[in-house]
């Protein structure tokens, strides 16, 4: 392979982690406080608000069941106001934000509720405020499938990341779609399909890791 | 089982031993109902209840599950809220405290577990600060605060531990200290045996009479095994589908079981009711040569007394032990024997008076040849 090749697949690289790295972090500060909101607004929960919760449910389901593909061009006015541009990187940033804020939203939600509902009764028994019991008990407690989910959710992303390229985003995925289908260059399409293999094992093994560090329900250390 | 002959009433039993102090908590005709929804009809959780809890007492609730235990517990610290009537805390109505205010009173009321509810996440140091931090304690006070209680409950070398590094016991052990950081003026307790081991049971409970005795703090709990009752409490009220069917001193209730749910709980814990054999072999009627079979406690003073070789004695009756137990009951003797003696119908009454006249309580089940 040249070097200019080489070269190409190093920046490709470098682009998919940006746009992963970007709207993971823009779709955590989203998504976290949307899947807390989720996890306590049913009836009879910390901050009851029932109406609001089933709203917002719908609209994350919506959001979800919208196929990707059609989500980045459904959106591209909403990108162009955003980012400026509707393709490249940049752009492409935003339409991975807004797939990944309800998929974050489901997961912590999901990993808030698996938090035992006696220590919730047992810190309001200490006389907790809602707000306490959701900053000292059920972040805390949820933090190792917190980690979990939003592993998950960077692999989701990097697998997203690579069908940003048929708008003009950069990364792996339009580097493999370019080169190795439309020009017909096997290698570049292996070395992309590698590069995606071993990006995904890193993302998990390092989530995995964080998260057997914060839980500490089996230590046998 | 109908006694062929008048039983007197109940002999009295001790006097309590604790001074009757004011009520550190009092349920002034309190019910609570849980509103019928979708399929299910409207539940009566509690009803009717009045409750009075003496500072510095051990008050046990026990029911069955189901008998409104937990939602009892739950309305002194306002998690649940009653439909009806009073719940006065250090004589503030709990039920008509706003959250901010519950907040507060929650701040003198602690509570401690089943599944002990202690925080993964965080060490037993960390988990005894907790309710320090919620209270909006300095950190630099909460160390001060959180290691002599620590050493109190024995559990020093484990402050750096987190609860699946402890036993069940150690870890009920920091949730009574979690319990007790904030200072309480009463300690509820829900079951918070019912998931260890007899042996660490008996530890627990060493560990609560030794906090209400140096703290002078109120303790109620709830629980549905009478062994609890027996070892902790010096009052104890009887739930039964939501109402209160007995209370009274632990010892007056266990001597004197009057309702069949009391009966039931009392009998439990060996003793207390008839063997199978024997109530195989019991009849109503009396034939020739048969023994009555006499059911007598021993309770207060008639604890102590010769009963049996004196009735041998005085009326020259054979006495034969059928079925008995003698055991310690909130620090006072409790004895329950079956017996049988052979005798004419006079005599047999003879016999009842003078069991009687010592104090015991009396019960003819019936004849076994």
């Amino acid at each position: 392979m040249s070097p200019e090749l080489l070269q190409l697949i190093a920046w490709s690289t470098l682009d998919t982690l940006v746009m992963v790295g970007l709207s993971a972090l823009f779709g955590t500060l989203f998504g976290l406080p949307l899947g807390i909101f989720l996890a306590t607004s049913r009836a009879n929960e910390l901050f009851p608000a029932p109406a609001a919760n089933r709203i917002v449910g719908l609209v994350v389901n919506a959001t979800r069941s919208t196929p990707f593909i059609i989500l980045v061009v459904a959106i591209v006015p909403l990108t162009r106001l955003i980012a400026g541009t509707s393709i490249g990187t940049r752009a492409a940033v935003v339409p991975l934000t807004i797939a990944a804020i309800p998929f974050i939203a489901r997961v912590v939600e999901a990993a808030i509720r698996g938090v035992d509902q006696g220590l919730i009764e047992a810190a309001r028994a200490f006389g907790a405020s809602p707000l306490q019991i959701v900053q000292k008990v059920l972040l805390s407690e949820a933090m190792p499938a917190v980690t979990l989910a939003l592993t998950l959710t960077m692999v989701s992303l990097l697998g997203y990341s690579a069908m940003v390229g048929a708008v003009g985003g950069g990364g792996l995925g339009d580097l493999g779609i370019r080169y190795g289908y439309q020009r017909f260059m096997p290698e570049v399409m292996a070395t992309v399909v590698i590069v995606l293999i071993v990006l995904v094992q890193g993302v998990q093994t390092l989530g995995e890791a964080i998260a057997r560090r914060l839980d500490k329900r089996a230590r046998n250390s | 089982m109908n006694a062929p002959f008048p039983v007197q009433p109940r002999a009295s039993v001790l006097p309590p031993n604790e001074p009757q102090a004011r009520p550190i908590i009092a349920f002034a005709g309190v019910g609570k109902l849980y509103a019928a929804r979708d399929n299910s009809a409207q539940v009566v959780a509690l009803d009717g209840i009045d409750l009075q809890v003496p500072e510095g007492s051990i008050v046990g609730i026990i029911g069955r599950s189901g008998a409104g235990k937990s939602t009892l517990i739950r309305l002194i610290n306002g998690l649940e809220r009653p439909t009806s009537g009073q719940v006065l805390v250090t004589g503030t109505d709990v039920a008509a405290l706003d959250e901010r205010g519950l907040r507060q009173a929650r701040r003198s009321i602690g509570m401690i577990f089943q599944h002990f509810n202690l925080l993964s996440s965080r060490t037993a140091f960390q988990n005894i600060a907790l309710p320090l931090e919620i209270a909006g304690v300095a950190k630099a006070e909460i160390a001060g605060i959180v290691e002599p209680l620590l050493a109190m409950v024995g559990l020093s070398d484990k402050r750096d531990r987190y609860p699946a590094e402890l036993s069940g016991g150690q870890k009920q052990r920091v949730g009574i200290a979690r319990a007790l950081a904030t200072k309480p003026k009463v300690l509820l307790s829900d079951e918070a045996t019912s998931a260890l081991d007899p042996e660490t049971t008996d530890q627990i409970l060493s560990l609560l009479k030794t906090i209400n005795a140096e703290l002078k703090l109120t303790i109620v709990f709830i629980t549905h095994e009478m062994s609890v009752v027996k070892k902790l409490a010096d009052q104890v009220a009887v739930l039964d589908h939501g109402r209160i069917v007995e209370q009274g001193t632990t010892y007056e209730v266990f001597a004197n079981p009057r309702h069949e749910t009391t009966k039931k709980f009392v009998g439990s814990i060996a003793g207390g009711s008839a063997p199978a054999w024997l109530l195989a072999k019991l009849r109503s009627d009396h034939r020739a040569g048969d023994g009555a079979v006499l059911h007598v406690t021993f309770a207060g003073r008639g604890a102590d007394q010769p009963v049996l070789s004196r009735l041998a004695r005085n009326l020259g009756v054979d006495v034969n032990i059928l079925h008995g137990q003698v055991e310690t009951i909130a620090g006072h003797p409790f004895g329950s024997l079956f017996i049988s003696v052979v005798s004419e119908p006079g005599v047999l009454r003879k016999i009842i008076g003078e069991l009687h006249a010592g104090q015991n309580n009396v019960e003819h089940l019936g004849y076994v040849s």
